[in-house]
């Protein structure tokens, strides 16, 4: 007994202690209701799952042969009780329903793409205020993050201030991977030329873990960022540490930045490119590529026929220089513009005649 | 022409420095396997074996034969799949603090990767298809398979398959980008090196043979059956198994076609799942999905097959509710290819698409919440003997509905949110892979094995292997769902927070159990091999069984049935032995039976050859060997000796001697 104390106690204690963990006990509005959609699908499916648990060790162990007792219950035959049988279909179809009709309204309430209404329990959104809107770019194998209304950015790190309700639009450059700060909310994918969002809000102040929750590639297990909650006082002093940094983030330096690396410091731009989130989610920021937007315009119209289809190119030797890329790199759509030979014949910008 | 461009045309990009001479922990494996198997093949040529196994099982279209060799398979790539799991958690329950562990990424991003493949496609697959091929034609009293070539060469195709994913190990190297190679980081521009290309290969490789032998039980099942056999008297097994087989008929081509897909963008440049040129991802994602999902389906179904078999014969009662059994493996089965998108809420769905397969997902776990039950008022009022595959069955009933419930947490996308990718997905789909396919899987070698020998698995280590593979189950997983809660993702490499890591030790003590658990199993067959003379099976019917087989001497003539039975009760052989029917013991008839072929493995050689030489790039040895290919097969057409008589002496003799057996034993 006193042996069994000994195992259990630490047991217990483990146990515990992973009561704990960031999901059970979050820090943002949303990560919290999605932790008690957790609880009470477990608690809805107990009402079955523990009288099963039951049956299966109470039945196992009652009619177990060496049990003389029950042989007088034996009934080699019986098979079929209407009863039974619609018991054990409406039982769990009841749960279901309950459960379903949880899921539709669960899932459209915290529908990623659905701005919060609540910053916390009880506590509305101002009608007016507008969120704060972070722009995540997933890199090999670091975070990027642009503040469009603070004009600043920043890599493996990011600040929002508390109770303010913050719309992420995510995109990444080369592979998937999935932007998730556990403790402020659910993750979403961050996929290249698609754009995903997230809503959501912080309500503690503090310093969280920010992961990437989708495998991609060799330095995956080191793509983190912190997550600072701060007051707006300390968020605009962030701000400001980031403007005074004098990093500039332009086009090149983002070419640079996008190359494969791993354990990437904390970096910070005061000032960014105009239009470089755009650019990246349509796969544009070579200033010789067309960018997706434009091309599925294109197409919508009817495409462009021969010119489309020869309009290839990749970036020039001198940007690729001055960015430090020995290969010749990825191939893509040149941008849609005519250039005319030295005779006179029309070319593509990647020299190709037409 | 010079020699690196003949070097080139011969050997396509594949050079010495394929090998992976840098890699300790490969060249000791290479060495141990090169060891091993060396001295398996002195073995076999010592004891002068390689005619009796090229006569007796290469060649062999007998579906017990065939269906045995894919069990080898299975366990054979069962320790390789398991190996690989004892690396990652191994590597997990020491890479904290700084420590980059013993395995970098790039080893052991193919390790689970490898370990995925492995598990699913050739462990799981092969013991399922072997149990599927070995019992079903018993269970429904055929003689064989409809086509008794095809299922050989499908056979032959899966182990082609998984010989390319063991040749990744020592030439050249494996996938790194996770079990369903999602690009764009399975795309050329991500992996420009051979490991995708070992992933497509294999998996188009023994996909042919997934998909043929499919088809073939489908048809055997559906025009085989025993006169009077309707398909409400089928026993459950073969229920499941022909629900399997829609299954695999209906969703390999998808992978086929999506790998196909994977393929064009990676030889021939096109741009299906690229970033650029109006590729599009997510796509593959849907598409791999589709079958993805019921691939989960087939393998569970036919366990859950072997449950209500077992359950019935160990309680000695009739399977509680038959129809509504049957009707739960139906809806099963149609509704697994309306829950695809629940692998990827996270991918911006709209909130009625994500509910709407949120919601689905959950309508299965009625009918098999309804399965649950059946079991359960099976074992009520019974009479239950807690042989090897029962404690299999209440273990698997258990931790099955555990897995259960949490894969219903899964399926609220909110929720899913939060526990997507995490250690509590791994744990849940380990818990459902475990708890149900692997749990079953032992329950029907434990019991169908006297069938297929004649001799029964030691009690003793049967035990031990359950009770480990049991308790290191919950404590390998258990961690893990924990580890979720914490907000820990799969496939990482190393840690930070210190605090993880006891419970990364904790799961890899519980991996060092199932190891135990795997390591009883080899010394149980061994042991019963030992001690086959007590344990031999005289009167074909050791556990009182209720279905066809049972009827058979163990192990069954390879006509299966001198005459075919006739049937009037689910469970028919019960039904024969309840009501006295006597043995018929003369009027023997000459036999039809199928003739050995050696085409199979001929042809799956070919198969071999042409994947790696794809893999490679050899394109010229890729076109020699898919033109030997198309002739060998076309050939093969013109095999008209494709059948013989067993005569009906030869017959009579056989019965003659069961007859003898039976009277010396009642």
């Amino acid at each position: 007994m006193k042996m069994l104390r000994g195992l259990l106690i630490p047991a217990l204690a483990l146990l515990l202690s992973g009561c704990d963990a960031v999901l059970l006990s979050p820090s943002g509005d949303i990560a919290r209701q999605q932790r008690d959609l957790i609880v009470i699908s477990v608690v809805l499916m107990l009402i079955v799952i523990i009288p099963v648990i039951y049956m299966i060790v109470a039945f196992a162990w009652k009619y177990r042969e060496s049990n003389k007792a029950a042989h007088a219950e034996y009934d080699p035959d019986w098979n079929h009780s209407t009863v039974l049988e619609l018991l054990i279909w409406s039982a769990p179809l009841l749960i279901i329903i309950a459960l379903g009709a949880i899921t539709w309204t669960s899932t459209h309430k915290l529908d990623p793409y659905r701005p919060v209404e609540q910053i916390s329990q009880g506590r509305a959104v101002v009608p007016g205020s507008k969120p704060l809107v972070v722009e995540v770019v997933a890199l090999d194998w670091k975070w990027l993050f642009l503040y469009p209304e603070q004009g600043i950015a920043t890599v493996n790190e990011m600040a929002a201030p508390v109770d303010r309700p913050i719309e992420f639009h995510i995109t990444a450059s080369s592979v998937m991977n999935a932007f998730f700060v556990p403790s402020l909310a659910g993750m979403i994918y961050a996929m290249p030329g698609m754009e995903t969002k997230l809503n959501a809000v912080m309500n503690k102040p503090g310093d969280f873990e920010g992961i990437s929750a989708n495998y991609s590639g060799a330095g995956f297990s080191d793509m983190h960022f912190r997550f600072h909650s701060l007051s707006d006082a300390d968020f605009d002093a962030w701000v400001a540490k980031a403007r005074a940094s004098g990093g500039q983030l332009g086009r090149e330096d983002y070419l640079k930045l996008e190359q494969p690396s791993e354990k990437e410091p904390v970096r910070y731009y005061g000032t960014v490119a105009p239009g470089l989130y755009n650019a990246i989610l349509n796969r544009c920021v070579e200033a010789n590529r067309m960018c997706m937007s434009d091309m599925m315009a294109l197409d919508a119209q009817g495409g462009q026929g021969v010119v489309g289809a020869y309009n290839v190119t990749s970036l020039d030797a001198a940007t690729r220089a001055r960015v430090g890329l020995a290969d010749a790199g990825k191939r893509y759509v040149g941008a849609l513009c005519v250039a005319s030979g030295a005779g006179g014949q029309r070319l593509t910008p990647a020299g190709r005649p037409l | 022409m010079n020699m690196p461009d003949l070097a080139k045309l011969i050997f396509g990009r594949l050079t010495l420095e394929a090998i992976p001479y840098h890699e300790p922990i490969l060249i000791g494996t290479f060495v141990a396997v090169a060891i091993g198997g060396l001295a398996l093949l002195a073995l076999i040529t010592k004891h002068k074996l390689w005619g009796y196994l090229w006569r007796e099982w290469f060649t062999s279209i007998d579906h017990k034969k065939i269906g045995i060799m894919y069990v080898v398979l299975g366990i054979v790539m069962l320790l390789r799949g398991f190996s690989d799991a004892l690396l990652m958690r191994a590597q997990q329950a020491v890479a904290f603090n700084g420590n980059p562990g013993f395995l970098p990424p790039h080893h052991y991003d193919q390790i689970f990767t490898a370990h995925g493949v492995i598990m699913i496609f050739f462990v799981a697959m092969p013991l399922v298809t072997g149990l599927m091929n070995y019992v079903v034609p018993l269970q429904i009293g055929a003689r064989d398979v409809a086509f008794p070539f095809l299922n050989n060469f499908s056979f032959w195709m899966t182990v082609a398959g998984s010989m390319l994913v063991m040749a990744s190990l020592f030439v050249g190297e494996f996938a790194r980008t996770g079990w369903l190679a999602y690009p764009p980081l399975s795309g050329l521009a991500q992996s420009p090196d051979v490991g995708v290309d070992y992933y497509i290969w294999s998996l188009q490789v023994a996909g042919v043979g997934t998909t043929l032998s499919g088809i073939n039980l489908i048809a055997t099942i559906v025009k085989m059956r025993a006169p009077g056999m309707s398909m409400m008297k089928m026993p459950i097994f073969t229920w499941t198994s022909l629900c399997t087989n829609v299954l695999i008929v209906a969703a390999f081509p998808v992978l086929t076609a999506v790998l196909v897909l994977l393929s064009l963008d990676r030889y021939v440049g096109t741009n299906f799942f690229t970033n650029d040129f109006g590729g599009n991802a997510m796509m593959y994602v849907n598409l791999i999905w589709i079958w993805g999902h019921p691939e989960v389906y087939i393998l569970v179904l036919p366990v859950f097959g072997v449950f209500s078999e077992v359950t019935s014969t160990f309680s000695r009662k009739r399977l509680f509710g038959y129809a509504s059994m049957v009707y739960a493996t139906v809806v099963i089965t149609v509704l697994s290819y309306l829950v695809w998108l629940h692998h990827f809420f996270t991918m911006g769905s709209g909130a009625s698409v994500n509910s709407f397969f949120g919601i689905t997902t959950m309508i299965i776990s009625i009918p098999t919440g309804a399965k649950i039950f059946n079991w359960l008022f099976t074992m009520y009022r019974g009479r239950i003997k807690f042989d090897v595959p029962m404690l299999w069955t209440v273990g698997f009933m258990v931790t099955f509905v555990i897995g259960g419930m949490t894969g219903v947490m899964l399926a609220v996308p909110p929720a899913d949110f939060l526990l997507h990718n995490s250690l509590f997905l791994i744990a849940h789909f380990h818990n459902v892979i475990i708890g149900g396919v692997i749990f079953g899987l032992f329950a029907g070698i434990n019991y169908w094995f006297p069938k297929a020998f004649g001799y029964r698995l030691d009690e003793f280590w049967g035990k031990c292997c359950f009770w480990f593979w049991l308790v290191g189950f919950w404590v390998a997983f258990m961690p893990l769902y924990v580890l979720g809660f914490m907000g820990v993702t799969r496939r990482m490499n190393h840690f930070e927070d210190p605090s993880l890591q006891i419970w990364f030790q904790i799961a890899a003590f519980g991996a060092f159990l199932i190891a135990l658990g795997i390591g009883s199993f080899l010394i149980q067959l061994w042991v019963s091999y030992k001690r086959r003379d007590e344990l031999r099976d005289v009167t074909g019917d050791p556990w009182h069984g209720r279905t066809l087989e049972w009827s058979t001497s163990s192990p069954p003539p390879a006509y299966n049935f001198a005459f075919t039975p006739v049937i009037h009760d689910t469970d028919a052989w019960w039904d024969m032995k309840e009501r006295n029917a006597g043995r018929r013991v003369d009027g023997y008839l000459p036999i039809h039976m199928p003739k050995n072929t050696g085409a199979g493995i001929i042809l799956a050689g070919f198969a071999f050859v042409f994947g790696f030489a794809m893999i490679w790039h050899m394109f010229l040895v890729a076109g020699l060997t898919f033109a030997a290919l198309l002739v060998t097969a076309i050939g093969h057409t013109f095999n008209y000796k494709r059948d013989y008589h067993i005569p009906a002496d030869v017959v009579a003799r056989t019965e003659a001697a069961r007859t003898e057996e039976l009277a010396a034993h009642v």
